[in-house]
């Protein structure tokens, strides 16, 4: 039984596969090339400065340019919850 | 107005020094003055695809840095008058494509052609920005495969972004998508993408399907674009696709299966 089902189930066509994969890294290449080159920097800098006060890391700084409508939209988020203060100490090296 | 063609795809082998041939062949064909340019510099092949080799004196580069003048270089094809072929140079200097002077070299073009076409290299490297950056139009060539897929959407990407109209903030280029050795009998079957699918993907007007054929190998051997061949379906593919470029309804052939009759499933294709 396990034979014929190997040999009768359908397989998914390669197409469709290729598809979806095309589908998935274009969504993700599209959005990073039309990011502007100082996202990175910015997520840095941001770093440094939240740093001064909390203890995060990069991870935690998500810094995207969106689009609504006609305006630009600089969206950042930090997480800080369960981050332990850093009063005192120097910003961490980056 | 003379109007500036870019034949491009970011993928190499996927038949761009084919498709301008045959562009433009067939533009030339329908009794407009063109002239098709080889950009990919070092690696010259667009006289041996048109059947020239044997006729370069001078080449795009002497052009470019006054050694020679225009009616020097350009060679004018031996089966149709007004067509032209302008020949690159096979130094090893890329560089040598300076845009100043490709810039003032298509604007003396534009003053006696009606069409330029500009064959680009393969990459995304100086060579293939040059051959872009000028254009009105570009033909982006693509098989229904996922690596020519995926560098068709980045040479997109780099037209909408960094070819003159888009540094200039004019009208953007006019973005064509030219399936090439497509195989109707395996996108039945679901092993190859179909042409809705590489559409929907590239979000691009289809300009035309051009079916995996053996007149295209038959072209390139023999020198002869491929819409010189009348009878061969990539040749009538071909010349389908020049006249949707020209604004012409032209419904979509050769993406069905052929139906075989009872002699050619016998002895193969003809």
């Amino acid at each position: 039984m396990k034979l014929f089902n190997y040999l009768f189930a359908p397989r998914p066509k390669s197409a469709a596969i290729a598809k979806e994969r095309l589908k998935i890294v274009l969504a993700h290449e599209r959005a990073s090339r039309d990011a502007p080159d100082f996202l990175p920097r910015l997520q840095k800098d941001l770093l440094t400065v939240v740093g001064r006060y909390v203890q995060i890391n990069e991870e935690m700084i998500h810094v995207n340019l969106g689009k609504s409508g006609d305006t630009s939209l600089l969206e950042i988020n930090i997480e800080i919850g369960g981050a332990k203060p850093n009063e005192g100490r120097l910003a961490p090296a980056s | 107005m003379a109007k500036v063609i870019v034949v491009t795809s970011g993928k190499g082998g996927v038949g761009k020094t084919t498709t301008s041939a045959a562009f433009a062949a067939g533009l030339a064909l329908r009794g407009h003055k063109t002239v098709v340019i080889d950009f990919d510099v070092g690696l010259r092949n667009l006289d041996l695809v048109m059947g020239c080799e044997r006729r370069v004196v001078f080449d795009f580069i002497n052009v470019i840095n006054g050694d020679a003048n225009l009616n020097q270089a350009l060679i004018k094809d031996k089966r149709n008058d007004n067509l032209f072929i302008f020949p690159t140079s096979q130094t090893r200097d890329k560089d040598a494509l300076k845009r100043e002077g490709v810039e003032r070299v298509l604007e003396e073009l534009k003053k006696t052609f009606d069409y330029i076409i500009c064959d680009s290299p393969a990459g995304i490297e100086h060579g293939a920005i040059t051959a872009l950056y000028f254009a009105d139009s570009a033909v982006i060539v693509t098989n229904p495969e996922v690596s020519s897929v995926r560098d068709s959407d980045r040479i997109i990407g780099i037209l909408s972004s960094r070819s003159r109209r888009a540094e200039r903030n004019e009208p953007p280029v006019d973005i064509h998508l030219l399936l090439t050795r497509y195989d109707p009998d395996r996108v039945v079957k679901g092993e190859m993408l179909t042409v809705e699918d590489v559409r929907e993907i590239l979000s691009i007007p289809l300009l035309g399907v051009i079916p995996e054929s053996e007149s295209v190998l038959r072209a390139s051997n023999t020198g002869t674009p491929v819409v010189f061949d009348a009878d061969s379906p990539a040749g009538r593919a071909y010349v389908d696709a020049v006249a949707r470029f020209l604004g012409e309804q032209r419904e979509m052939r050769f993406v069905k299966p052929e139906k075989r009759g009872f002699f050619r499933v016998l002895f193969g294709r003809a």
